[in-house]
């Protein structure tokens, strides 16, 4: 009964959230094109030589992933505050982890998108040769960014409604999410080079772990920050 | 939630001045004592001392966060403001020797270790709960609603303290697979007898700088309870 109008009310809160995406398509462009000049700058810093640039390949994406993400996320709620939507939002009727898995989907499937686009980019650029266990390191990418983008969605619900929201949320959010980043660049740095040490199953263990953890904190805590 | 409860208190009870000069006292009492003491270290010399303020603060730190903690959970929970205002206190005191504890261990392990800084867990998940605490306090100062800064600041302070021991095994497991680390070795009875010594007045101290920041606190709060029923005319129960 009421949870599957709560799935109802987390599908229209995507739907809507892709709707209005789609129709600027301003902030996705943006987006993703910070992440391919993030990846860029990083490339110029570690130099031109290929050994080096292979190396830290995994640990420039996840961090080109992490400072696009975060625009992502505060925008996220910007445009719900700009038309006063966010009120309206929280007057209809129903559970408040409703709005934040509406608004978590909908920013999965926003940062999702963007790899499209950044991972190509940072595989030519920083001359990574794939292995044939390219499909574990999407799993270990999907891993990562439903990390990311749980604590990002609750961070922003809100820093975004702040004063100084561009300072706020990083200063909150990089620290919190260390743990999801170390695994996450690990697992994909283990990948990347053959897995020799056998370790990238504990690191994906730990990921997961982390996700289902930071995942129960942000649904319990959701409904404090979100009430005033 | 009833927002309208919250905050109707009067001033504080001032903190006793008493408390401030024994809390001094004992620690000039506990530094001398400690410093004239201890035989000097067979490996480390005289630069052992430096574990009387270091181990201490440390100690203190994660002290203070606890009480973040608990005063976090007791504000969600009660709607009591002055939870919010005791946790606003503890994290800014445990800030501040956070922010002691990562320098002494710097000054300390730059010639024990010849590093300044290394990446092993307990160096980095102190950094990390310092800069979680630094992102605790920059939030409180950018929201003004104070019921909107007291559940969005115990919102992080909870979290953030979930966060810290998992900052911790994940950055020993990224240790532990490049190299091994380094073991706290065992202590003797007359550097323990200082350290202890030392540890009783850095906890007096913090508790005489809380409860100092929490009186402020109060009265800051009970000032601007003042100026919003003045600005409402009268009465904003």
């Amino acid at each position: 009964m009421a949870v599957r109008d709560d799935i109802r009310r987390i599908r229209a809160i995507v739907w809507k959230d892709i709707t209005t995406e789609l129709r600027s398509k301003a902030g996705f462009n943006s987006v993703a094109a910070l992440g391919v000049t993030i990846l860029v700058l990083f490339g110029l810093a570690l130099g031109p030589d290929g050994p080096a640039l292979k190396d830290a390949a995994a640990g420039a994406l996840w961090l080109a992933v992490l400072f696009a993400g975060v625009l992502a996320f505060n925008r996220s709620y910007q445009v719900e505050l700009d038309g006063g939507a966010l009120e309206a939002l929280l007057l209809y009727p129903g559970a408040r982890w409703a709005i934040f898995a509406g608004k978590l989907i909908a920013n999965l499937i926003f940062v999702t998108l963007m790899l499209v686009i950044v991972v190509p980019v940072g595989i030519v650029l920083f001359s990574v040769s794939v292995p044939s266990t390219w499909p574990s390191i999407l799993g270990v990418m999907m891993l990562g960014v439903v990390g990311i983008v749980a604590l990002g969605t609750f961070y922003s619900a809100m820093s975004s409604r702040s004063r100084a929201r561009e300072v706020l949320l990083p200063l909150l959010l990089y620290p919190m999410l260390i743990p999801v980043l170390l695994a996450s660049m690990s697992a994909t740095k283990a990948l990347l080079f053959g897995d020799v040490m056998q370790e990238t199953g504990a690191w994906v263990q730990m990921l997961a772990a982390f996700d289902v953890i930071f995942l129960v904190a942000t649904f319990v805590a959701f409904e404090y920050v979100i009430e005033v | 939630m009833s927002p309208a409860t919250s905050g109707q208190f009067g001033p504080p009870k001032p903190t006793p001045a008493s408390l401030g000069w024994v809390a001094i006292l004992f620690f000039v009492f506990a530094q001398v004592y400690s410093v004239l003491t201890s035989p000097a270290d067979a490996m480390m010399g005289h630069l052992q001392k430096m574990m009387y303020v270091h181990v201490p603060a440390a100690w203190v730190t994660f002290a203070a966060f606890a009480v973040v903690l608990m005063a976090s959970v007791l504000y969600l929970w009660k709607d009591d403001e002055r939870a919010d205002l005791l946790a606003a206190s503890s994290a800014e005191v445990g800030s501040l020797f956070c922010g002691l504890t990562l320098v002494l261990g710097m000054l300390w392990g730059r010639p024990t270790w010849g590093v300044w800084w290394s990446w092993d867990a307990r160096l980095t998940s102190t950094l990390v709960l310092f800069l979680i605490f630094v992102g605790y306090l920059a939030l409180r100062s950018f929201v003004e609603d104070p019921q909107r800064r007291g559940q969005w600041s115990a919102a992080v302070g909870i979290l953030g303290a979930i966060n810290v021991p998992i900052v911790w095994m994940s950055v020993r497991w990224w240790r532990t697979l490049h190299q091994i680390q380094s073991n706290p070795r065992g202590l003797s009875p007359e550097y323990l007898r200082g350290l202890l010594l030392n540890v009783a007045a850095f906890t007096l101290l913090v508790i005489w700088f809380i409860w100092r920041r929490y009186e402020a606190a109060r009265y800051e709060r009970a000032a601007e309870h003042a100026a919003q029923a003045a600005a409402l005319g009268g009465n904003n129960g």
